[in-house]
């Protein structure tokens, strides 16, 4: 088996007072790609946002290791420089801030993490225009404000883009799927396999198994009321689309 | 008067010179009211007591220091720098919505900044109107009087600024007087010490098509205090009135604004921003009138202010009167915090928490600061931002 990247272990995470995750248990080695789908309200996107850290979820058991290391003991910040990119379900507008000002001063910060020296504008928008017209993303969106007035399709797009300029160890992807037109998620899919590398591993959020056409997993992992309940390779995906979770929640019960 | 230090300081300098008629006339509509108190309606959120408490002294004609100049402007970049002279005191700015200060600047003043521009006058090039005010406490009254006529075009920027711990009170009066269809853009940019007072009365009247873009930055000042009273005289004219204020440490920035829709087809849009940090206290008044008859009025007000400290304050207060019917009149008052999921976002693709928020108040002065006439004024407040803000991410 190759050398684990991220071990989740007995994770539990309550919101508020109430349980969420009770007792996630998954393994993804470098080079792998990983499907989690479930119904709604099965706990998928809070696994992604304790993954990046964000507050509010709060963590009563289990640990998460990053390359052995404590992923939860670090701020959001060093998560992201450490390696570990989410690709967020709803990207945030966030008027006043330009699009390609931001990416260049999170790609410098990672760069800087990393021992890497900062790129300037210029070598910083040769390299972004070139990120961008891999995804047929139209430059004006560079010179906007961060996703302000975007279309669903071209946030997830402009999440992408910021996904391949880090070029993360770990993606997790959030339901980057939803919202897009079938044109959209081949694109999306294409720059996420373009990030495929035996050093790199992608945890694939979903709620549908059409994403999962273009990025062909290694193994799908079912979560169902905050516990993975079955796991398999892709063909238990494909029966999800067939049969639905209803026998899967039956079968864990 | 109630006879505080300051009010005797005022009438002692009033009479150390022979004045002219009507300088007594505006000296007595001062005396009769005095300083206002927090008990006056307009005065409320503004305690005056530690101007009050101050004996304050002539201004002592001493000329700005090199350096102070070469920074004011090395702000604005080109500019013109030459107004004629102007013999105060003169009535416009005796409006009673902005008395008693604006009174009491017309019984001192002595000589104030005039700018006539003529429809013939070079466009591009701004006026900048650099206001000195000296140490130790003194009492300075510039008067400015901006004149566009029919047709023509300027930017005026009136740029306050002191020398270090000054006490002083900077007293100004000005006003804007636009011709038909004349458009002036005009800053006024206090970047005083923030030990000094400043308070400002700035009147407004704008005839037919006639278009005026005006802003109001107030950065420094341990308490500043602009009043501005707008009024739209003539059909078809247009008023944008943008404000940025900042306050930190006991900082106390208040703006008090009345637009007056005389006329009929009017239109006015009011934003102002600020940001709180430490114990600063901001107060913003927003009064829009609009008279009986003046129908087809299009008047917007925002005011948003962003709170970085528990300890920061804004007393926001819009107030409407309309006495048409057809009129669209809107206001929004924001008060906040950072937003946190914009700072996850920011923080989730490897900027800290300073650099994070550092990012986001700066987006949200940016709103005032991208509509702002002049380019390098654009460039160098966004440096006094980020400069600003950086003692407190250091933290």
């Amino acid at each position: 088996m190759a050398d684990a990247l991220l071990e989740i272990r007995d994770l539990h995470v309550r919101v508020g007072d109430k349980p969420i995750l009770r007792g996630v248990d998954l393994v993804v080695c470098a080079g792998e790609v990983h499907a989690v789908m479930g119904p709604n309200g099965s706990g998928k996107s809070t696994l992604a946002n304790v993954l990046a850290g964000r507050e509010g979820y709060e963590v009563t058991r289990g640990t998460v290791r990053f390359r052995g290391a404590d992923l939860l003991a670090l701020a959001p910040e060093e998560r992201a420089r450490a390696g570990v990119f989410l690709a967020f379900q709803y990207p945030v507008e966030i008027p006043g801030v330009g699009n390609s000002y931001f990416m260049k001063a999170s790609v410098n910060a990672v760069r800087a993490a990393r021992g890497l020296t900062q790129l300037d504008a210029i070598d910083f928008l040769g390299l972004v225009k070139q990120k961008a017209k891999e995804l047929e993303m139209d430059e004006k969106f560079l010179s906007r404000s961060v996703n302000e007035g975007f279309s669903g399709g071209e946030k997830k797009r402009n999440e992408i883009l910021q996904m391949s300029l880090l070029e993360p160890a770990l993606a997790v992807l959030d339901e980057t799927d939803s919202g897009l037109d079938i044109d959209a998620l081949r694109i999306v899919a294409d720059g996420v396999n373009r990030l495929r590398s035996p050093e790199r591993a992608i945890l694939a959020i979903t709620h549908y198994q059409r994403l999962l056409e273009y990025l062909v997993p290694d193994r799908t992992h079912v979560l169902i009321g905050g516990r993975i309940a079955k796991s398999g390779d892709r063909g238990l995906a494909l029966e999800l689309e067939k049969r639905g979770y209803a026998w899967i929640e039956a079968e864990a019960r | 008067m109630r006879g505080v230090a300051a009010e005797l300081a005022f009438e002692r300098i009033f009479q150390s010179a022979p004045r002219e008629r009507a300088a007594l006339d505006a000296w007595r509509a001062f005396a009769e009211r005095g300083l206002p108190t927090t008990r006056d309606e307009d005065w409320r959120f503004t305690p005056l007591a530690a101007l009050e408490a101050l004996d304050f002294a002539e201004p002592d004609g001493g000329e700005i220091p090199a350096d102070a100049l070469a920074t004011a402007r090395a702000r604005v970049g080109d500019a013109r720098r030459t107004a004629g002279a102007l013999h105060a005191p003169f009535g416009a700015v005796l409006e009673a919505k902005l008395a008693p200060f604006s009174a009491l600047n017309a019984a001192l003043a002595e000589r104030g900044a005039a700018i006539d521009v003529s429809a013939d006058c070079e466009r591009s090039v701004p006026f900048h109107l650099v206001r000195w005010l000296g140490g130790g406490a003194q009492l300075a009254s510039p008067r400015a009087r901006v004149t566009v006529r029919a047709g023509a075009r300027a930017t005026v920027i009136e740029h306050f600024v002191g020398a270090p711990d000054a006490r002083s009170l900077s007293n100004s009066a000005t006003d804007l007087v636009l011709e038909r269809g004349a458009e002036l853009h005009y800053v006024q940019l206090q970047e005083l010490p923030e030990t000094a007072f400043h308070v400002s009365s700035l009147a407004s009247r704008q005839a037919g098509d006639s278009r005026l873009h005006m802003t109001s930055l107030a950065l420094g000042a341990r308490l500043s205090r602009v009043q501005i009273a707008a009024t739209l005289e003539g059909e078809g004219a247009e008023l944008e009135l943008d404000g940025l204020y900042l306050g930190r440490g006991a900082q106390h920035p208040d703006h008090h604004t009345t637009i007056d829709h005389a006329a009929p087809h009017t239109t006015s849009r009011e934003l102002f921003k600020g940001i709180l940090d430490g114990r600063a206290h901001g107060v913003f008044h927003g009064r829009v009138h609009v008279r009986p008859g003046a129908q087809k009025i299009d008047a917007a007000q925002t005011n948003r202010a962003l709170l970085l400290s528990d300890g920061a304050v804004i007393d926001s207060k819009p107030q409407l009167e309309i006495y048409a019917d057809d009129v669209k009149c809107s206001h929004g008052a924001s008060i906040g915090q950072l937003d946190p999921d914009a700072l996850f976002y920011l923080r989730a693709r490897g900027l800290d928490l300073a650099q994070a928020r550092a990012l986001l108040t700066t987006a949200f002065a940016r709103e005032v600061l991208e509509r702002l006439p002049v380019a390098a004024l654009r460039e160098s407040l966004e440096r006094t931002l980020h400069d600003w803000l950086a003692p407190r991410s250091a933290r």
